[in-house]
């Protein structure tokens, strides 16, 4: 018999039973919530007359609405000013509250974006399934974790039963060997594997991201590249436990100690794909070969390196191709043959579950040290993906650099990601963004985004254009 | 959920490859903590020329007269014709939740995003996958045939043109099941509560770390 797959394993881990219909009962392990897409399933669980399974798995922060202001925070939950906004973070206190559910409250020094402060917390541990009612539930898979988003019926079915009904996905491998350039982070290399794949190149699979590239990486640049599995069309991608892994989740708040953690290493050191498994589908990939990355259009696919220019129609693979390229020249205001270096910059947002973390900001950091923002940006703002991470960058003297800078240094939230509080960009503004989402409207309506690394929006709102960071 | 077994209705062409979560529902309208109201704001920035916020009454609004929603021939549409990729992003049930609230029971299209996929099953909507070729075909017949109308049948797992072409679609058992009898799938879960226990009595010998207590 053929090895398992990483995915193979934690499938099978976690399966409470097969069904005669080829569907499987899965066990879920670690359930996180946060205000957007919990309270339909909250309200199921009253209307059902249904508890929660088992209370300890679950975990809730709000994050997608709080305002990332100073003054408007620090009032808590009655000092968000937009209604609906307060009604929606003070529904999750309610809910959590009245479950007894463990929450991260708005001012709580833990709270921050899910998948900052489940990692941060050792809330997340290898070998777990994890599920959040969020696409970008991928990044977990960072720790060896079969991770994904779920609907918000499904929250309600993990929180009722603590399991989902799932069928098995094919296993996809994305192999990347060789070393990164400098200036080359990982969301240079998830951009770049978003490029070559498509947005649906993995749909229907579990990705395992291997090779040196990822073997080489932090635990929190794992997370940048799992993260931004969904772009690529998979809901699960992961990374199997190493020695970064296990030294990462070492000494977190919720990880296990004495007896237990010896037990827990010795099983998580179990979590990688044997020699002789077979993925359905491989794709390898140059590391040395990956340059810094930008997007230039309206899918996390129509993305370039810095040095090029907006692809002409000629180079789209079909008409369809052709069709969405048109649309996408017309609503970023771009035009074919256009250098990326070319286009100027709005506005600046580093942030967001994709590159929030202390890493992040210290690649920013050290681009930006000593020198200020142009004068052609009208905002540029840094927020912390968790209240550890503000803490931890403050007392490394990180937001002094932002600010003397002319960044503004926010409250830790979801912020521009998805503009669903106060932070967003006005029609037609160009912002060089950090996060993982450049479809029409997601940072504020009429809005332009260009997915970039932290270090390359660094620079870019020094330069007040694009500009290639390792030139800079 | 409400069951679905054989529709008929009018198709309604949306000729755009990876049309996302968040233009089906776009982001300001998830603060709502309902799982109702939203279909009204359904393609919300394609469909009007106005920008939209929660609450607002719709009635009011400047409509797109191009966007295809808004043309005469395709009100009362109950079957979206889209291409590929359709509902990829953001997780968000609310985008099932809008299509279905504005009338849709079925999307067809060449691929679907997997979390979009399975979130139409909850809510008694039925996506259906059919070739490129298949769905360039219906496209062409929608746009010269006014009021072109498709029968979808479930139980056989047919797509039926007016003139009576069936294509036929996958779709799994269980979920199959699950929409030809509108069953709540927590309630079959929960039918088996003795293998979840015992699942959870054998975990916490071999990985008690992940049962302990959130103190
Ligand atoms: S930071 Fe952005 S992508 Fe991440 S959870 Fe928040 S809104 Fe979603």
């Amino acid at each position: 018999m053929a090895g398992q797959t990483l995915y193979d394993k934690l499938w099978d881990a976690h399966l409470v039973s097969q069904r005669d219909d080829g569907s499987s009962l899965i066990y879920i392990d670690r359930h996180l919530l946060h205000e957007v897409t919990s309270p339909q399933a909250f309200e199921g669980l009253r209307l059902a007359n249904r508890e929660p399974w088992r209370l300890s798995a679950n975990v809730a922060t709000p994050d997608h609405n709080v305002p990332t202001v100073k003054k408007e925070r620090s009032e808590g939950v009655a000092g968000i000013k937009d209604e609906v906004s307060r009604l929606q973070v003070a529904t999750l206190d309610e809910n959590c509250t009245a479950f007894n559910i463990t929450e991260f409250t708005i001012n709580d020094d833990r709270q921050g974006i899910v998948h900052v402060v489940g990692p941060e917390q050792g809330l997340v541990l290898p070998g777990m399934t994890v599920v959040c009612g969020d696409s970008h539930t991928a990044t977990h898979g960072a720790l060896g974790c079969l991770a994904h988003g779920i609907g918000t019926s499904e929250v309600e079915h993990v929180l009722a039963t603590q399991c989902l009904v799932q069928s098995k996905m094919k296993n996809m491998l994305i192999k990347v060997d060789g070393k990164l350039g400098t200036g080359v982070t990982p969301k240079d290399v998830v951009l770049a594997i978003i490029a070559k794949i498509g947005t649906a190149g993995g749909t229907g699979h579990a990705i395992e991201f291997a090779g040196d590239v990822f073997s080489d990486m932090s635990m929190e640049g794992r997370m940048t590249v799992c993260n931004m599995a969904i772009e690529a069309g998979a809901r699960v991608g992961m990374v199997a436990v190493d020695k970064t892994t296990i030294e990462y989740v070492k000494g977190r708040p919720y990880a296990p100690t004495g007896e237990a953690w010896e037990q827990a290493v010795a099983y998580w050191n179990t979590l990688h794909t044997d020699d002789d498994a077979v993925f359905d589908t491989v794709i390898e990939m140059d590391g040395s070969e990956i340059a810094p990355q930008v997007s230039w259009g309206t899918s996390p696919e129509m993305v370039v390196d810095v040095t090029q220019a907006v692809p002409t129609p000629d180079m789209a693979q079909d008409e369809v191709q052709q069709q969405a390229w048109a649309r996408a020249y017309e609503y970023m205001g771009l035009s074919a043959g256009q250098p990326i270096t070319e286009i100027a910059v709005d506005r600046v947002f580093i942030g967001s579950c994709t590159n929030s973390r202390i890493e992040d900001l210290r690649s920013a950091a050290s681009v930006i040290k000593g020198r200020t923002v142009a004068n052609n940006v009208k905002e540029a703002i840094v927020v912390a993906g968790s209240g550890q991470v503000k803490k931890q960058a403050e007392e490394e003297g990180l937001d002094k650099i932002f600010t003397q800078a002319g960044f503004e240094w926010r409250e830790p939230g979801c912020s521009m990601c998805l503009a669903m509080n106060a932070d967003k960009l006005q029609p037609k503004e160009h912002c060089a963004s950090t996060s993982n989402r450049n479809f029409e409207g997601r940072q504020g309506n009429g809005g332009r985004t260009h997915l970039v690394s932290p270090a390359m929006a660094a620079a870019a709102a020094l330069a007040g254009h694009f500009v290639d960071v390792r030139e800079f | 959920m409400q069951a679905y077994n054989t529709q008929t209705g009018i198709v309604c062409p949306l000729d755009r490859s990876n049309v996302d979560t968040d233009q089906i529902i776009p982001k300001q309208f998830l603060k709502s903590i309902k799982r109702t109201g939203f279909g009204v704001n359904l393609f919300d920035e394609w469909r009007y020329l106005d920008e939209g916020y929660p609450g607002q009454d719709n009635s009011k609004r400047p409509v797109n007269p191009d966007f295809v929603l808004n043309k005469p021939q395709y009100q009362g549409a109950t079957i979206l014709l889209a291409r590929k990729n359709f509902g990829c992003g953001s997780s968000r049930e609310h985008a099932p939740w809008a299509l279905s609230e504005y009338g849709f029971r079925t999307v067809i299209a060449p691929s679907f995003a997997d979390i979009f996929y399975n979130n139409c099953f909850k809510n008694g909507m039925l996506p259906i996958v059919l070739s490129e070729e298949i769905i360039d075909k219906l496209f062409t017949e929608v746009f010269v045939n006014e009021g072109y109308e498709l029968t979808t049948d479930l139980e056989r797992q047919v797509v039926i043109t007016p003139d009576g072409t069936e294509y036929a679609f996958d779709v799994d058992e269980f979920r199959k099941h699950c929409l030809l009898n509108g069953l709540d799938d927590i309630g079959l879960t929960l039918q088996q509560s003795d293998a979840i226990k015992a699942y959870e009595q054998k975990m916490q010998q071999k990985t008690p770390w992940v049962f302990n207590e959130l103190v």
